[in-house]
């Protein structure tokens, strides 16, 4: 009897270590760069520099979701390049938008990062909270709307690359039929679909766009089952806003059209692939470190663009006819200065009703605000009611 | 009418991967071992079986690594259970984790890479039938194997005399025992099975499916999976059609949002789980019926000479 306790706690010892074991490989896992960084800032000691600034950025998903998050790393790498030792960066992956993300932006501020971008919007409610308990750090927050003395907010505008690819779209269908996937019904995803039908419609009075939600940003084989699903309904240009380039291979499969989306994802649909949405935060953040370290940062909400080079649409098919390519680098010119509005009036919703008047355009509260599909969206938006 | 026909060739390609990884889990539980780690062994195979098709541009290669690595790392959960008698469930969330982080740790640098051209699978003559041959007969050769599984298992478990051995382990591993049998090393080679199985899943998700690999692609499939052969009263031909039944759901839902229908989009995620849940349990409610079928010493460690 004696033995068999013996055996079970051996055992149950063994599971324990193995738990732990994963358990801080993980936590391990964000803080490697942060470990590796001190020992050339170290070397640095020695020479009457100044401290560097230290930077932190919190992701949503890991740095692999060839991505959103991917996106954001790549910022961050430009800020190591552009700054070099005068700044030392850390980053932690995969931060639940829950209490955890609380926790995780304490410790960070705690350990002396005096600037936390946190790039997700379910981030804003702890950004907030934490900022209070923190007035001398700086907190950058994406995508959200909430300021305080010590937060900004950052965005990009994704719907002026979806409205390019729209107008690709329409001059590539056959069947005037374009899919959408959508993640959550959000204005930020509402905006991508309607510039999306805009600009097909440009190109091609014909176009309706059919949209399918997964109601999650990250799950490959249901982008997938969703993509299929539009392609089955008549859909042969597709245009995503979820996470994976789910979407882009099923369309590859099934020999059909679709984009890129965060990121360059020409590779993997050689036949299929469009164009690629893309995301350059480095110019953002290059431009917040630099205030930082010169003392004229304040808090503010900057929705940056195809202007400043932050959002753009890269890597345009041959496929796609050279008169529309002109086309497109004229709107292009047009979105960098200034003189192009892809939501202008008059703009009406699927069910008639006018939603921005005749020769207006629209202003950021009304983009803050998109609850519906225009003209040439199937469906209703789900509302839960 | 062809839509329709799309939709049930999309249906029975969603449900394989369930079907194949519910069996697994049912032989599993059958020899009275519950393995909660099925989610980290499918992506541990998933992206063992990735890297071997886009090394050899074989299927089938791709297939056997992932059976390999399904395998093995339910091998290394076997040993820590039946050997060591450490807690199943814990054991099993370690696994989970433990192939979650694994995975993307050795799969960083085939994230966005793409396999080579397949040309896609018929059924020579069949798939020329028109309705018939585009929602049944354009399926990859997997869809078929998935069913021919779950026949094999159901006159393995039923009607051979090793099937009747390994349920005999599941419900009385003391009788086994005393009856000469090698209760642990069955146990195990159940174990493996059934990790060779949630691995033939976990490669058919990105090698055939997605196909693409990237950090926790199988999005908890495994734990879809292991619910299912319990609303399925552990019976092969139950998981098959609940995999098929979930999938069904699954892809009707998204067609009915394609055609415009108006229903919550957020209503129509959830209805796959609660269908499943529905018509699982209508067909197994006699509770004689479940209790004949639950392994009698489900999760319960064994002690021989205890």
């Amino acid at each position: 009897m004696s033995q068999m306790n013996k055996r079970t706690l051996l055992g149950l010892t063994a599971a324990a270590a193995l738990t732990a074991l994963v358990g801080c490989g993980k936590k391990e896992e964000p803080a490697a760069p942060a470990a590796a960084a001190p020992a050339p800032a170290a070397s640095v000691a020695a020479a009457p520099k100044p401290e560097p600034l230290k930077v932190a950025w919190v992701y949503i998903g890991p740095i692999g979701d060839a991505g959103w998050t991917y996106a954001h790393d790549l910022g961050r790498k430009a800020v190591e390049a552009e700054f070099g030792d005068k700044v030392q960066t850390t980053y932690v992956e995969k931060v639940p938008e829950s209490a955890d993300a609380e926790r995780v932006l304490r410790d960070l501020a705690s350990q002396g990062n005096k600037l936390i971008f946190t790039t997700s919007f379910g981030y804003m409610e702890p950004t907030i909270k934490v900022a209070q308990e923190f007035p001398d750090v700086k907190f950058m927050h994406a995508t959200g709307y909430k300021l305080a003395p010590n937060v900004g907010v950052y965005d990009a505008s994704f719907y002026q690359d979806a409205y390019i690819s729209g107008m690709i779209a329409g001059a590539m269908t056959k069947t005037n039929t374009l899919g959408f996937v959508g993640s959550f019904p959000i204005p930020e995803v509402l905006r991508n679909i309607n510039a999306y039908a805009l600009g097909a419609q440009v190109t091609n009075p014909k176009a309706k766009v059919k949209v399918v939600w997964v109601n999650t940003w990250f799950d490959p084989p249901k982008e997938s089952e969703a993509a299929q699903s539009l392609i089955n309904g008549g859909a042969d240009v597709l245009l995503q806003n979820t996470d994976s380039s789910a979407v882009l291979q099923t369309a590859e499969k099934a020999g059909k059209f679709a984009f890129g989306w965060d990121s360059d994802m020409s590779a993997v649909a050689p036949k299929a692939h469009l164009a690629s949405n893309v995301v350059h935060w480095g110019p953002a953040y290059n431009k917040y470190v630099k205030d930082v370290l010169d003392g004229s940062w304040k808090s503010d909400r900057i929705v940056w663009g195809t202007k400043e080079g932050v959002n753009e649409v890269v890597k345009i098919a041959d496929a796609v006819p050279e008169d529309l390519k002109k086309k497109i680098d004229e709107i292009k010119a047009g979105m960098k200065d200034g003189s192009f509005e892809v939501f202008s009036g008059p703009i009406a919703d699927n069910t008639g009703k006018e939603r921005l008047a005749k020769d207006t355009k629209a202003d950021q509260a009304w983009k803050d605000k998109v609850d519906f599909y225009v003209k040439g969206v199937d469906g209703k938006v789900p509302t839960g009611k | 009418m062809d839509q329709f026909a799309l939709l049930i060739a999309a249906t029975l390609a969603s449900g394989t991967p369930l079907a194949i990884a519910g069996l697994g889990l049912l032989i599993n539980e059958k020899a009275g071992v519950l393995n909660l780690g099925a989610e980290g062994i499918m992506l541990v195979a998933a992206i063992a079986g990735f890297a071997a098709a886009f090394n050899s541009g074989s299927d089938t290669l791709a297939f056997i690594a992932g059976a390999a690595a399904g395998a093995t790392l339910a091998a290394a959960f076997g040993v820590l259970v039946i050997w060591l008698n450490t807690n199943q469930y814990a054991t099993g969330l370690a696994v989970s984790l433990f192939g979650y982080g694994f995975s993307a740790f050795v799969g960083l640098g085939y994230v966005g890479k793409k396999l080579s051209e397949r040309t896609p699978f018929e059924v020579p003559g069949l798939s020329q039938i028109p309705f018939f041959g585009p929602a049944l007969f354009k399926q990859h050769p997997m869809v078929y194997i998935a069913i021919g599984l779950i026949a094999a298992a159901m006159w393995f478990l039923y009607k051979s005399r090793s099937g009747l051995v390994l349920r005999a382990v599941g419900e009385s591993p003391e009788s086994a025992h005393a009856l000469g049998y090698k209760v642990r090393w069955i146990r195990l080679v159940a174990v493996m099975a059934g990790g060779a199985l949630c691995g033939v899943a976990g490669a058919f998700l990105s090698v055939v499916y997605a196909p693409l690999w990237v950090e926790g692609l199988v999005a908890g499939r495994g734990w879809i999976a292991l619910a299912l052969t319990t609303f399925a009263t552990w019976r092969p031909v139950r998981v098959l059609l609940g995999a098929y039944l979930f999938g069904g759901v699954t892809m009707a839902q998204f067609a009915l949002q394609g055609a415009g229908v108006d229903i919550s989009s957020q209503l129509l995620a959830m209805l796959p789980y609660l269908a499943t849940i529905i018509v699982l349990a209508i067909i197994s409610r006699n509770p004689t019926w479940i209790r004949i079928n639950m392994p009698a010493s489900l999760g319960k460690p064994f002690h021989p000479g205890a």
